[in-house]
């Protein structure tokens, strides 16, 4: 089932306080949040520091650029599709601001060149799809290892390390009080998506179409345009992600954003997003993506082996989706 | 003598619905028993009870006797073993396994090695197919038969588990009129062979012709059992709704001839080199005139919905389409709506409605252009519309927040028509707009269907239903092959004639539908 997490805090009001909690109880993104809740408050138990205003910026910062590429990917899987490119794409984003710096363009050109790569390239899956009939999966795969080949042979392996101009190197690097640039951007994202996917005309477009595809072409939605949009949105996130993560590292390796791709679809399928379509929610992403960064850090501070991470990520996402589907069963 | 199965004082509660109340009923061997009532009235409910699917409520009247013995159907599986075998409307066949691989399907005998023994599953398959006259091949896939084939392979395939009761659940539903007629002899045939038979339908005229007895149920209460022979539709239907049978059909107000509206010159389908199988259109010319209800009639397979899905632009099409007298270049559904034509589709579940989403996202669906600023959806204007679509047609719903599948067919139908009414469009396709909806529902779809004409909408009425096309249709376009086979008026036509035509000559079938 789809929930409306806007809408269904806005009825409390008119509700009875016990439908209400059993409500809240019966929304993904806030179990997923209540989950993320208690297992910080474990790790603050047994690590203090994670709760220092430090730590707590150096997680939600890391997680930015994974946050803002599951806003695309969540779009995606509404659709019913999957765009595996999103990792490849943010490498050549990032490679490409790099080469325009190391031709001494202007900043801010640099930047709209990364961007670009990511629109093309999600433009370029979105074609795949929708024109030559491929299905996402092996569209997306098929470009996920053409950037990431490209990105090879344009730096044959090595990282570009121009000298970058100090605006640009605050998009990664910079505070706006104490809140780091990158979750700025990330925030505004979150909101600026959130608000498109449920106030606006696309947005339902898109729910109707990951829905059931054939009803809404039929009821007048442009599904193939919808799919090419979308996709298209999902290949500029990520370039955005991959710009962002260039300002803040200054090099540009060639293996960024490798694998990058299992991350972001995690948090997107943590926050409540259905492989066949048709729900999921932008919040919802993004709380997945908190879910998984609390993970990781608490590991490392709780000095848990850095291989096992990876594995624990796994069991999470085993969890929450196999927790949600018992749950959709009983109802 | 003494019925094989008896059903006693069987009550089902789910959480907030009391969907059974002590529903009695028995079918002895070779009889052939009717359960009839709207949708909602407990019919699937008490089958599922019977199959095993549900338990029924615990209580010390309660019994269910098979072959005199009293027993508790645990599982499907222990339902079927008891000789109870239920054919769904949904068929439960694998399509792309053959004939024998299905009736076979889980319990295929093995060679000494271990492997599938092919020969002698095909030579069971044959001998049961023989014994029950069904020509089917047996090596072909089930995916290429004909939906009406298939059921006879899922009841070659119950009779195989050695069935003494066969529930059948509307089976006649997707069929055409030839293969109602030949599920008919086999539903003689089995009789013959003392199975008996629960026969769900909604159509009347089957249970007259093929059921000896019926029961009636209404809201989860039996109520009433009756011979067939005592029975008329009037007393049926009464029964059934508890209203009476005069509203049922709403006759259509004799239509003056006005302004032509649609009109089709020689369409017909593209072929595409990668879509197999479909009916290719010859030439199809029609008119269609404000405020007409034209019905279409033909059988399943003769090119009814095809022609309707080039209407709205589905497909790309040659030959002309005249809006108004304006040539109609139309690329895709999106420029047939604009044009001002809506097409209420055959599928509800696949094709009408996004069933995750709300009942007002439904509606609005297609009219979103025009309840929006730019892109924002004005969500106080789209709940106003929704509310008064829900309102006039009296759609059951809690909510205009509540999400489709969780309506009944005929709410479903209604919010599909409510999503083009909205659109308030010139020329309305209905297909199939009654197909497996309660009588209630039926005639208010009915009604609203010949006020929207008679407010000048012209309609085109594709209908399996015989009755339903003639009361409605001021004209009647019969199809046969992709071809038009015949036209007649409303006072021309007849059920003897439209059926002829239908089959083409000298392929009348008698006592069909």
């Amino acid at each position: 089932m789809k929930k409306d997490i806007s809408e269904d805090l806005g009825k409390s009001g008119r509700g009875a306080l016990k439908s209400f909690f059993v409500k809240l109880a019966s929304i993904r993104e806030l179990t997923v949040f209540a989950v993320v809740l208690a297992l910080g408050f474990g790790i603050a138990l047994f690590s203090p520091y994670f709760l220092r205003l430090n730590n707590i910026m150096s997680i939600v910062r890391t997680l930015s650029t994974t946050t803002i590429m599951a806003i695309g990917m969540t779009m995606v899987i509404i659709t019913g599709g999957i765009d595996l490119s999103v990792g490849s794409v943010l490498g050549l984003a990032g490679m490409f601001t790099a080469m325009s710096f190391s031709h001494n363009y202007p900043p801010i050109l640099c930047v709209m060149l990364g961007l670009s790569a990511g629109l093309v390239c999600g433009f370029i899956n979105g074609l795949l799809i929708t024109a030559v009939n491929l299905p996402p999966f092996i569209a997306t795969l098929g470009t996920m290892s053409i950037c990431r080949g490209l990105i090879y042979v344009i730096t044959r392996g090595n990282p570009l390390t121009p000298a970058l101009a100090d605006g640009y190197k605050f998009i990664g690097q910079g505070y706006i009080g104490v809140v780091p640039m990158p979750v700025v951007i990330m925030l505004i994202l979150v909101v600026a998506f959130q608000f498109c996917m449920k106030q606006t005309r696309f947005g339902r477009y898109v729910y109707a179409l990951g829905g059931n595809e054939q009803a809404s072409r039929l009821s007048g939605v442009k599904t193939k345009r919808v799919k090419l949009q979308v996709y298209t949105i999902a290949g500029f996130l990520s370039a955005i992600a991959g710009v962002i993560l260039y300002a803040r590292m200054t090099s540009a390796e060639a293996a960024a954003g490798l694998g990058e791709e299992m991350n972001v679809i995690a948090a997107t399928v943590i926050g409540g997003a259905s492989m066949s379509g048709g729900s999921g929610s932008v919040i919802g992403a993004l709380i997945g993506a908190v879910l998984i960064g609390v993970i990781k850090n608490g590991m490392v501070l709780l000095n848990i082996n850095s291989y096992a991470q990876q594995a624990v990520t796994g069991i999470v996402i085993l969890l929450a989706v196999g927790i949600d589907m018992f749950r959709q069963k009983k109802d | 003598m003494e019925p094989y199965l008896k059903m006693v004082n069987v009550s089902k509660t789910f959480p907030g619905v009391r969907a059974l109340r002590d529903v009695s009923l028995e079918v002895a061997r070779g009889e052939v028993l009717a359960l009839i009532g709207e949708n909602g009235a407990g019919k699937s409910t008490l089958m599922k009870v019977l199959t095993g699917v549900y338990r029924p409520d615990n209580s010390p009247d309660t019994k269910i006797i098979i072959d005199g013995f009293e027993i508790s159907i645990e599982s499907p599986t222990h339902a079927r073993s008891r000789g109870i075998s239920i054919i769904y409307q949904e068929l439960a066949t694998v399509s792309n396994l053959t004939v024998a691989e299905n009736i076979f399907l889980a319990r295929e005998p093995l060679t000494k090695l271990g492997l599938i023994d092919h020969k002698t599953i095909n030579r069971c398959s044959r001998e049961l197919l023989d014994s029950l006259n069904m020509d089917i091949n047996l090596k072909s896939l089930v995916g290429e038969l004909s939906l009406g084939q298939q059921m006879m392979v899922e009841i070659a395939k119950a009779i195989s588990y050695d069935a003494k009761i066969l529930v059948m659940d509307e089976p006649t539903a997707s069929l055409s009129y030839k293969e109602t007629v030949t599920l008919m002899n086999l539903i003689r045939d089995m009789k013959a062979k003392g199975i008996g038979i629960i026969y769900i339908s909604h159509r009347l005229e089957e249970i007259f012709e093929i059921a000896d007895r019926v029961t009636i149920l209404r809201d989860g209460v039996s109520v009433g059992t009756l011979p067939v022979a005592e029975a008329t539709k009037e007393i049926l239907v009464r029964k059934m709704v508890d209203r009476d049978l005069l509203d049922i059909f709403v006759k259509n107000e004799s239509f003056t001839q006005s302004e032509v509206i649609l009109k089709a010159e020689n369409i017909r389908n593209i072929k595409r080199k990668n879509e197999l199988g479909g009916v290719q259109l010859q030439n199809i010319s029609f008119e269609l005139r404000r405020g007409e209800i034209l019905g279409f009639s033909g059988l399943v397979g003769s090119g009814r919905t095809e022609t309707m899905e080039l209407l709205f632009g589905m497909h790309p099409y040659k030959g002309d389409i005249y809006l108004s007298g304006k040539k109609l270049h139309m690329k895709s559904p999106r420029d047939a709506i604009d044009a001002g034509i809506g097409f209420a589709t055959e599928d509800r579940k696949q094709l009408g409605l996004v069933l995750d989403m709300t009942v007002r996202e439904n509606i609005s669906l297609p009219s979103l252009e025009s309840i929006s600023n730019m892109q924002l959806v004005n969500k106080t204007k789209e709940r106003e519309i929704c509310k008064r679509h829900v309102d006039t047609l009296s759609i059951k719903t809690p909510s205009t927040e509540q999400a489709t599948i969780n309506l009944s067919g005929g709410n479903q139908q209604k919010v599909v028509l409510a999503k083009w009414l909205q659109l308030a469009p010139r020329v309305l396709i209905v297909d199939e707009p009654t197909r497996g909806i309660d009588i209630g529902a039926k005639a208010e779809v009915h009604s609203l269907l010949t006020e929207l004409a008679s407010k000048g909408v012209a309609i085109i009425l594709v209908s399996s239903e015989l009755s339903e096309i003639l009361a409605m249709s001021d004209r009647i376009i019969v199809l046969r092959e992709g071809a038009i086979a015949g036209e007649f008026t409303q006072q021309e036509a007849t059920q003897d004639k439209i059926i002829a035509c239908a089959f083409g000559s000298g392929e009348i079938i008698g006592k069909a539908v």
